[in-house]
Parts: C-alpha cells; sequence; structure tokens
C-alpha cells in the first residue's frame, strides 16, 4: 500500500448527501477480476448521460477541478453496497482523500485499506470547506495525518476564506497509512495466536 | 453488567487485542461468491500466502449469474470469465462450490442458512454487505470489503474495533398485511440510513420473537440499509426448530449440545446499550418507498412530504414524484419479486396468496426469482410454480438478479419496478430504472392490478 503522511492540493466539491457506493460505482462495472481501470468509471452514471454524452454540470468533469485530488462530499458517504470497487474507483481516479462529514462503514474501511483517506469533519467545517471550494475552484486544502489536521485556505468575495480542524483516525490505521502497511501482513504474523485460540474454541 | 447477545458472541471470538487498537476476531465461517473474491484470490498469489482454512469457506455463483437458460454456457463473457475465475480458485484451494445449476446453488443468503451452515453464537463474513441476514440466528454476520477478504483467507481472522450496540424494539400486534419487509422498511424510514453506522443492532420484542426465521432473515438483512453492519435476534426454540435436520447443523448430541450453548446466548436481562429505539407495531402500515434511499419510506396510503432538503429534491426529481402527492393508482411496468431480502418460500408463499385465480395485468413484465434451487424445488413441491403460472407469471432460475441489475436482469430507463429487494438507490436496478421498495404481497398486488393499489382497503378490509 502507498504511505500517506501529507497532502496539499485542490478539492472537488460534492454536495449531495447518502452518495452510495451503486453511484460510485455501478454494479454492471463490477464484473473485472482484478483491481485496474475503476477509476475511468467512477461516478458513471453523474459524469455522462445513458448515450455516453459528458454532463459538463458534473464537478468530476468540470476543467476547474481536473487536477484536484481531494474530493469533498455531502454526510454519510459510501453508504450501501460492500464493494470495495468504490475505492478502487476513487483511487483510481487519482483522489487520495475524501472530506465528508459522516462515512458508512464498510467504505471507510476499504479506503483505508487501500490508502485512500477518509476525513470525518464537523458539518459546519464541511459547509464551509463546500463554499470556499465552490467559490474559488483554487482553494487549497492541507491535509497532515501525522497531526490529523486538515485546513483551507482560499479567496473569495475579496477576502482571505480560512479553516482549520483536527480529525480522528483509528490509531493502527494511521501508523498503517504512514507507512504503508496492511492488515495481511500483521495478521500473518499472528498466525499462532490465532491457530493457538483455534484449538480452545467451541465446535460442534 | 449483564451482557448483550453480541457481546457473548463478539468475547467468544476475540484471538488477540492490540494494545490502543483493533481487536484479532476469529471467522468461523467465510462465504464468497465470483464479484468480490477474484482480487483476493490474486492478493493472496502475489504475496505466496496459502489459504488458511479452506474449510470454513463456502462458495456460491450468484450475483453476476443469468436466470435464464442456465444449464447453457454463460452468454457474457466477462461473467463467463468471472464465474471460471471462482470455479478455478475453489478447485485450486479445496474450497466447496455450489456453481450454477449445483442442487444447493443460490443467493449466497439464501442458500446458507437453508444448508444449516448459519448457526447461532457464530462469526460469520462475506464480500456482501446483506450479510446481516444471518444475524437473524444470533450470529455476528457482516458485509466486508475484498481486502478484507484477502484477511480471512490468509489468517481466518480480521482485525477489528467493537462497533456500539444499538437495540430496536417493536412490542405489539402487527396489522393483517403487514410482512416483516414492512416492519424493516417503516423502522428505516422513521430512524434514517445512517442511525445505525458504528453499530451492531438487536432487534428485541415480541413482533421479532413471533416471526418465523425466514421473516427474521428479512428484516436483518436491512440492517445495513440503515447504516449498521449488522442486525441480531435472540435464537429461541424457532431458531432450533429451523437448523435442526439441516444439511450441515450438528446432529444428535452434537445438536442437543449446541442447543444447550445456544440457550446461553440472548442478552441478560441488566445488560445495556448505546442507543435504544422503541415501536408501537400498531403504527406500522403495508409500506413503500419513494426516493432514492431506503430511508424515503411511507404507509401505502400516505402523502410523500411536501418539500425538503436540496437531496430529497434531487431524489423526487429523479423519481419523477412530486411532494404531497400519493403513490396509490401509480401505473407500473415492471415488478420484481426476489433477493436476498425477498426470495424465500414464504414470500412466494404470500404473493401466491394474492396471486391465485388472478390474472397479471397486461402491462406488468413481472420477474419472479427464486433465491435458491432448494426454493424452486418447494416451489414446485407446493404446486406454486402452477398458481404463478395460471395468473400468467413465469418463473426464472435463482441469482440476485434486478436487486442489483448485473446480468441481463435490468429494469429500462425511466420505469418503474416495484421490487421486494433491498435498494432503491439511483440506477440501482439499471441506469435511469426508478425503484419502489415493497413487501412481496404489495409487489404481487401491483403485478395484477398494474398499478399500486391499496391492499389494506381491497383484501384485507
Amino acid at each position: 500500500m502507498e504511505k500517506f503522511t501529507t497532502l496539499t492540493t485542490t478539492a472537488i466539491p460534492l454536495p449531495i448527501e447518502n452518495i452510495d457506493t451503486d453511484q460510485i460505482i455501478p454494479a454492471r462495472f463490477l464484473k473485472a477480476t482484478d483491481k485496474k481501470g475503476f477509476g475511468d468509471n467512477v461516478f458513471r452514471d453523474w459524469r455522462y448521460d445513458a448515450e455516453g454524452n459528458l454532463n459538463e454540470e458534473f464537478p468530476l468533469n468540470a476543467p476547474q477541478y481536473a487536477t484536484a485530488q481531494i474530493l469533498v462530499a455531502g454526510d454519510n458517504f459510501g453508504c450501501g453496497s460492500s464493494r470495495e470497487h468504490a475505492a478502487w474507483a476513487i483511487a483510481g481516479y487519482g483522489l487520495k482523500v475524501v472530506i465528508s462529514s459522516f462515512f458508512a462503514d464498510i467504505f471507510k474501511g476499504n479506503a483505508l485499506n487501500n490508502g485512500l483517506l477518509p476525513i470525518q469533519v464537523t458539518p459546519d467545517f464541511l459547509n464551509q470547506l463546500l463554499t470556499c471550494v465552490q467559490e474559488n475552484p483554487k482553494t487549497k486544502i492541507t491535509v497532515d495525518l501525522e497531526n490529523q489536521i486538515v485546513e483551507y485556505i482560499g479567496i473569495y468575495n475579496e477576502q482571505i476564506q480560512k479553516g482549520k480542524e483536527s480529525f480522528d483516525i483509528d490509531p493502527y490505521k494511521k501508523v498503517c497509512l504512514i507507512n504503508g502497511y496492511d492488515d495481511i501482513d500483521f495478521l500473518v504474523s499472528k498466525k499462532e495466536t490465532i491457530e493457538a485460540f483455534e484449538k480452545e474454541r467451541m465446535v460442534f | 453488567m449483564g451482557k448483550t447477545l453480541f457481546d457473548k458472541v463478539w468475547d467468544a471470538h476475540v484471538v488477540d487485542t492490540i494494545p490502543n487498537g483493533p481487536q484479532i476476531l476469529y471467522i468461523d465461517k467465510h462465504l464468497i461468491h465470483e464479484v468480490t473474491s477474484p482480487q483476493a484470490f490474486n492478493e493472496l498469489e502475489a504475496r505466496g500466502i496459502p489459504i488458511a482454512r479452506p474449510d470454513q469457506i463456502v462458495a456460491t455463483a450468484d450475483h453476476n449469474t443469468p436466470t435464464v437458460n442456465q444449464h447453457l454456457p454463460v452468454q457474457d463473457p466477462l461473467s463467463r470469465n468471472q464465474l471460471e475465475q471462482l470455479t478455478k480458485n475453489c478447485e485450486k484451494h479445496g474450497i466447496t462450490l455450489y456453481g450454477l445449476g449445483h442442487q444447493y446453488n443460490g443467493i449466497v443468503h439464501v442458500m446458507a442458512p437453508e444448508l444449516g451452515i448459519t448457526q447461532p453464537g457464530m462469526t460469520m463474513v462475506c464480500g456482501d454487505s446483506h450479510t446481516s441476514t444471518h444475524g437473524a440466528f444470533g450470529s455476528i454476520a457482516f458485509g466486508i470489503g475484498t481486502s478484507q477478504v484477502a484477511q480471512v483467507f490468509a489468517s481466518q481472522s480480521l482485525l477489528l474495533k467493537k462497533p456500539k450496540s444499538l437495540r430496536v424494539t417493536v412490542n405489539g400486534t402487527l396489522r393483517p398485511g403487514v410482512l416483516p419487509k414492512d416492519v424493516i422498511l417503516y423502522i428505516i424510514s422513521q430512524i434514517g440510513t445512517n442511525a445505525g453506522t458504528g453499530y451492531f443492532c438487536e432487534y428485541a420484542g415480541n413482533v421479532f420473537q413471533d416471526m418465523s426465521m425466514e421473516g427474521r432473515m428479512t428484516v436483518c438483512n436491512m440492517s445495513i440499509e440503515m447504516g449498521a453492519r449488522g442486525g441480531m435476534i435472540a435464537p429461541d426454540q424457532t431458531t432450533f426448530d429451523y437448523i435442526e435436520g439441516k444439511k450441515f447443523a450438528p446432529q444428535g448430541d452434537a445438536f442437543a449440545k449446541a442447543v444447550s450453548y445456544w440457550k446461553t446466548l440472548p442478552t441478560d436481562t441488566d445488560a445495556t446499550f448505546d442507543k435504544e429505539y422503541h415501536f408501537d407495531a400498531a403504527d406500522i402500515a403495508p409500506m413503500l418507498t419513494y426516493g432514492t434511499n431506503p430511508g424515503m419510506g411511507i404507509k401505502i396510503n400516505e402523502h410523500i412530504p411536501e418539500t425538503g432538503d436540496m437531496t430529497f429534491e434531487k431524489a423526487l426529481e429523479y423519481m419523477n414524484f412530486k411532494g404531497g402527492s400519493q403513490l396509490l393508482d401509480t401505473t407500473i411496468n415492471y415488478v420484481f419479486i426476489g433477493s436476498c431480502t425477498n426470495s424465500r418460500i414464504e414470500d412466494f408463499r404470500v404473493a401466491a396468496s394474492y396471486v391465485k385465480g388472478k390474472q397479471k395485468a397486461p402491462n406488468v413484465n413481472a420477474w419472479l426469482v427464486p433465491g435458491s434451487q432448494q426454493v424452486v424445488k418447494q416451489l414446485e413441491e407446493e404446486g406454486l410454480v402452477e398458481v404463478f403460472e395460471n395468473a400468467g407469471f413465469t418463473l426464472r432460475e435463482p441469482g440476485c438478479s434486478a436487486c442489483l441489475a448485473m446480468n441481463d436482469d435490468k429494469i429500462p430507463s425511466g420505469e418503474y419496478c416495484v421490487s421486494t429487494s433491498n435498494r432503491n438507490f439511483e440506477g440501482r436496478q439499471g441506469q435511469g430504472s426508478r425503484t419502489i421498495l415493497a413487501s412481496p404481497l404489495v409487489a404481487a398486488a401491483t403485478a395484477i392490478e398494474g398499478k399500486i393499489v391499496d391492499i389494506t382497503k381491497t383484501i384485507l378490509a
């Protein structure tokens, strides 16, 4: 897994609540047997109409957000299906961080297992951030994982707008992200403990 | 202080606790299917790690399978490849596979319980969010991502933080025509789609105690739709009677011993929960959803709320419904009875009870998709195939089908589908499709009438 320490970049605003994993990657794209190529179809049915024409109004298609590496989305992001393809699609598109006021459990775990950092912020901070990114697409966002801080700075209405908030992350997962470790290595290293447990457990 | 059902099962499976970190939870049963397993097999292969416990894994083909002509080669090359990969992987690692055409093939959450694989007190996982279904037996069962599928392959364990506890209690008497599906749709409409996030839910109260195992599975299945990773119901005599004699259930003395353990699992009377909700069964009616998440539900004769936030307006625009209007009399051209929520024999029995002696409306395309080969057999044995065929319906072959529309079973763009499945997300049943979630009884009535009718005023009056 790729390491994550700090990131400064622009962001794509997606002020929609309850974005489910069927929107992130529709089921018809789940037929692959590897992890490649899902980025091409991220938010497919919002980015394109049924005839395959680009929806120019959708933020992911807007040229001003083309180089952004952060997605800022509405409450309860990633609800629905457990498909890890959703995390592969977002990461495959080139995004490194998703910021929302609330994440669904399974998506959050899947993201962390793929080096994609889900940052939960307060609803107030999210609204301010969304406004700033929408008003000025050049708004810079900095994520500092070591110190668990997310901040933004942008200019609109001829004034500097900025904000800063700390975020929570499971200490174990933080170590994994910073060092690029994953759970498989750790669990395999615990083989003896697991086998000892198996001998004691109740089986009918 | 007393322990909850969840605590008892969880604590019995903790292998180790990482200081300031997660716990290692031992997994008893791992269910896999063709869509979320191939990348996990590849991951282990790439790292040269063997599958730790192949005998604790059971595989089926369900998500990406056709529901017609299953005896012929699968037409879609991508789907065929995915199914072939599953077969190869299972053969290579000695994993039991109930593939297409096998007498035990079916939707993973239908076939495992009916074979007695699912038992109280177990930990079970599957790369599918509706794994919560198995909690109906008093097991800890939850959906996982593919990285976690690989972790269980590698170690038969997962690293997890213990979730908080939630209890939803429903007491009282359900009104006629109110099915388990209505109970869970009502609960989600009241508490919302993220009320359970971070929690494991226990359903308590006489309504669940009085339910059949199949009804309990319908309820637990949709726990994830309120954000809860899993839902559980205390095992009782109904549970034991269901399991006894099943193919993989403990037999003889082992069964008696298991039952005596299972009886210790229900939540202690002095146990407390982090969050509790209470509902009165009399307040529940047959339900319908009008929006694009399962929390956007109303009683069948209620009006859609007048206004809401931007997300609400976006949902109504997608569904082409107006705030303040009713869904009654809406013309419906598609009806789907199936999915891991409602494709068991009781679901088809209740649908048949409405359909018997009537004719399907000419405008309706109805897809009736049994959850497993065993359900197909039951339908044949009980004469229900004839009932449906006489009414103008055709039964399809088992699979997930139009619930997620990975195969050819897609609802056309712009069309409404009254569906017994679990998700009404945008495009879930096909690009541009509009899903209205309902019980099998409401779905059957819709298929006969060609429009949404108030079943509380017709057959139930």
